[in-house]
């Protein structure tokens, strides 16, 4: 056998490291210093749109060019700094090698390289802020002609500097979908099938593959968009023959598909919280992966829905209306599935479950609020407006906040080897809970009213005189969501501080990443775990332990043997 | 079995399906420059059949030079097949020589290039010239693109050459071999699209 030597110096150890696990714990760091810039920007935007008169407390005066740009960068940073490093590249860096079984990454020194790409992207994103003329101010989907000609948005350099960090970006993110999918298909541990995977792997395999097949058109869009910002091109100008829709079809073939990329890493955590704190196999797995195999197919003729009135063939509308409501199918067989695991479970209402249950309850409202703007009719009249803001912050505020807090309460005693305070966790949850409906069920009736998107000063539109109210009250609601996020800071901080030691399998799971020391040693497990079941073995009938980790030799082994591998040995009845 | 950390590779050496892991990899790899490249020529193929006048422009292609280019790819192409079946047989020298005259046929391939943008830009095709700037854009652009394709597949070849000729990583010939068989792959869709279609 070999032994597994960690590299001593803190270079190599902390920064410059191959380690999937310390990887994991870069992107996610970054993600949550992003996530604060995000904030504060949002912060901004809700400050104004609520008191647009008013000078913004911790901001100052607040032009409308610059809330075009807060706007814009709040959106940038969000979906592509936030939610795809802490989503799909941190818990799938730290999670897949550890799940499947094998010591890393099928290419550690890639997945260091994809690492160090995003940083660079991080670094080139926030030297944009501060450049002449300000950062991009074009909406996060940089349409052209507003994208394209530096005369339109008032921003230069920082438009280009914007396509390159998300360029950055996809580059990097595309050298950690080779790994993952390698990985996963590859370094699987002796004994485990396909079927054998914990659904969180599954589900970052498909999200990695729609993610490489989806992003490539929008690579070459960009580059045209780069070419026409900088050089006068004409891909996208119709004096020279081109056509700006066309990279409206390039961002969505990427920007829908994108959606998906996100929402399957979470679906993934929340089914191992779930399993796990209820104790009940995963209902219907097989055909939850399914599902989301058939999801990730669909998600491919969807991308149109965005453009029901930008002016594409009205003869596409319906197709579009008809496969964007279909997609909506394999997402309810999961998220039944979730719901049929839940039901009868001896339910351990941990803060990760609550967690996931707070991601299942408002992402129901999200995706139900999706079928309104799926339908091109009724789209016609809501596009535009804070329907489709609350819509979107609906779907994706659970995908990207509530998920991965259930997966944050679930691992972090994997992670650091040290628990997290419970009392702080749920006025955590609970006060990110209320205040992020108070903030968004108020928006719903502002895009009603007919509230336009991205416009810094409501007032100056008679029609939506009566909606100040409801404007305070979604600022409260959304300083009311930040301010939670207090309890969670002290908890981590008090937590890493502290010297208590959490159990290395403290909520008794199955799967083979709850099976090693925690925090794992560099190369995860002592000797290759070998599988001899499917991931959800919770309380089978005929055993007392009342779940059997994949690892477990066979339960008809002599019950000595079983003893020694389960944690907490219990008798097995003859 | 001896690990070292400072090549970082993997410890526990297996495959869960019997294939190298570098050749599940540069499959996956190769499916997303598809859609790269499948998004470029999907956007020049629409504007195309909305512009038939720019078969006026693409006449102006130096077309022997891309038919020229076409012969030299395919050949270098074989000797990265001839490479892989030296690989195969152990003999790392044999691969080494063979990846080193595919990479001198990347190069032949750029310098013919060269010599075909500095005609075009001479005579005034360019991305802003008037009347067909966009298919010039074009032309630039998927190109270019492409060119750089054979930057990298030569640098991976030479990279993986001086490794095979000391008998190390056999294997990863092969994954050369087969980028540097998407990168023709991509020049045979371009050649007729950009060149021929006039």
């Amino acid at each position: 056998m070999t032994s597994h030597s960690q590299p001593q110096s803190v270079w190599s150890r902390y920064i410059f490291s191959v380690d999937h696990k310390v990887i994991a714990i870069q992107y996610i760091a970054l993600g949550l210093i992003m996530s604060v810039i995000g904030s504060y920007m949002s912060y901004v935007i809700r400050m104004k749109l609520a008191w647009p008169a008013d000078p913004v407390v911790g901001f100052g005066d607040l032009a409308a060019s610059q809330y075009n740009m807060l706007v814009t960068m709040h959106g940038t940073i969000m979906v592509f700094w936030v939610a795809m490093p802490i989503l799909v590249a941190g818990f799938g860096n730290y999670l897949i090698p550890l799940m499947v079984g094998t010591d890393d990454m099928a290419f550690p020194t890639l997945n260091m390289l994809s690492v160090w790409t995003f940083i660079l992207s991080t670094v080139v994103l926030l030297i944009s802020l501060f450049v002449p003329g300000g950062a991009a101010a074009a909406g996060w989907t940089s349409y052209p002609p507003l994208a394209a000609d530096p005369r339109f948005s008032g921003v230069d350099l920082g438009i280009t500097l914007w396509i390159l960090a998300v360029a950055l970006e996809f580059v990097a993110f595309l050298m950690g979908g080779v790994n993952f999918i390698t990985t996963s298909i590859n370094r699987r541990a002796p004994g485990m099938s396909m079927w054998d995977l914990p659904l969180f792997v599954w589900e970052e395999i498909m999200a990695s593959i729609i993610f490489m097949l989806s992003v490539g058109p929008l690579v070459a869009g960009a580059v045209m968009l780069l070419l026409d910002h900088n050089f006068g091109t004409g891909f996208y100008d119709t004096a020279q023959g081109g056509d700006p829709l066309l990279f409206q079809h390039l961002f969505w073939f990427f920007g829908h598909p994108e959606v998906y990329v996100l929402l399957l890493p979470a679906l993934g955590i929340l089914a191992e919280v779930i399993t796990s704190c209820s104790r009940k196999a995963l209902f219907g797995y097989k055909m939850v992966v399914w599902s989301t195999i058939i999801a990730g197919l669909l998600s491919f003729i969807v991308w149109a829905h965005h453009q029901f009135i930008s002016g594409i063939d009205p003869r596409l509308a319906f197709p579009f209306s008809l496969t964007t409501i279909l997609i909506s199918v394999p997402f309810a067989v999961t998220i039944f599935a979730f719901i049929a695991t839940l039901w009868g479970g001896s339910i351990r209402m941990t803060p990760a479950m609550a967690a996931a249950v707070l991601m299942l309850a408002t992402f129901l409202l999200g995706g139900c609020t999706g079928i309104i703007l799926g339908s091109a009719a009724a789209d016609i009249y809501m596009h535009d407006t804070m329907f489709v803001v609350a819509h979107f912050h609906y779907t994706m505020v659970p995908i990207v906040i509530f998920a991965p807090m259930a997966g944050f309460y679930h691992y972090f005693p994997k992670m650091f080897g040290k628990p997290l305070d419970g009392p702080l966790a749920w006025l955590h949850l609970v006060g990110t809970g209320i205040f992020f409906n108070l903030c968004f069920l108020a928006i719903f009736p502002l895009g009603f009213m007919g509230h336009q998107r991205r416009i810094s000063d409501p007032t100056q539109f008679g029609y939506i005189d009566g909606g100040e109210s409801l404007q305070i009250l979604a600022t409260i609601g959304a300083i009311g969501a930040l301010v939670s996020q207090i309890p969670l800071a002290i908890n981590i901080v008090k937590s890493l501080l502290s010297d208590r030691k959490a159990d290395s399998n403290p909520w008794k799971s199955t799967t083979l990443d709850w099976q090693t020391p925690s925090p794992p040693p560099h190369g995860n497990f002592a000797t290759t775990p070998t599988v001899y079941r499917g991931p959800y073995f919770y309380s089978p009938p005929g055993i007392e332990a009342d779940y059997l980790p994949q690892n477990l030799p066979q339960v008809d082994a002599p019950s000595d043997q079983v003893q020694a591998s389960v944690s907490e040995p219990k008798t097995i009845p003859a | 079995m001896p690990v070292s950390h400072a090549t970082a590779s993997p410890v526990l050496d297996y495959s869960s399906t019997g294939q190298p892991s570098a050749r599940v990899a540069i499959w996956w790899f190769i499916a997303s420059e598809i859609a790269i490249f499948g998004g470029a020529v999907a956007c020049y193929l629409l504007y195309r059949f909305e512009h038939p006048e720019w078969s006026e422009a693409a006449s102006h292609t130096v077309q022997w030079a891309g038919a020229t280019n076409t012969v030299v790819l395919l050949t270098s192409s074989l000797l990265a097949v001839l490479a892989d079946k030296a690989a195969g047989a152990g003999d790392g020298k044999g691969a080494a020589r063979y990846l080193w005259l595919a990479v001198l046929g990347g190069l032949v391939f750029l310098g013919i290039k060269t010599f075909e943008y500095s005609h075009e830009i001479h005579a005034g095709f360019t991305p802003l010239s008037e009347p067909h700037g966009l298919f010039w854009a074009f032309y630039f652009l998927m190109t270019g693109l492409h060119a750089a394709h054979v930057v990298g597949g030569m640098t991976a070849m030479a990279i993986i050459a001086r490794g095979a000729a000391k008998g190390k990583h056999l294997g990863r010939v092969e994954v050369a071999a087969i980028y540097w068989h998407f990168v023709d792959v991509i020049w045979i869709f371009l050649f007729p699209l950009l060149y021929l279609a006039s």
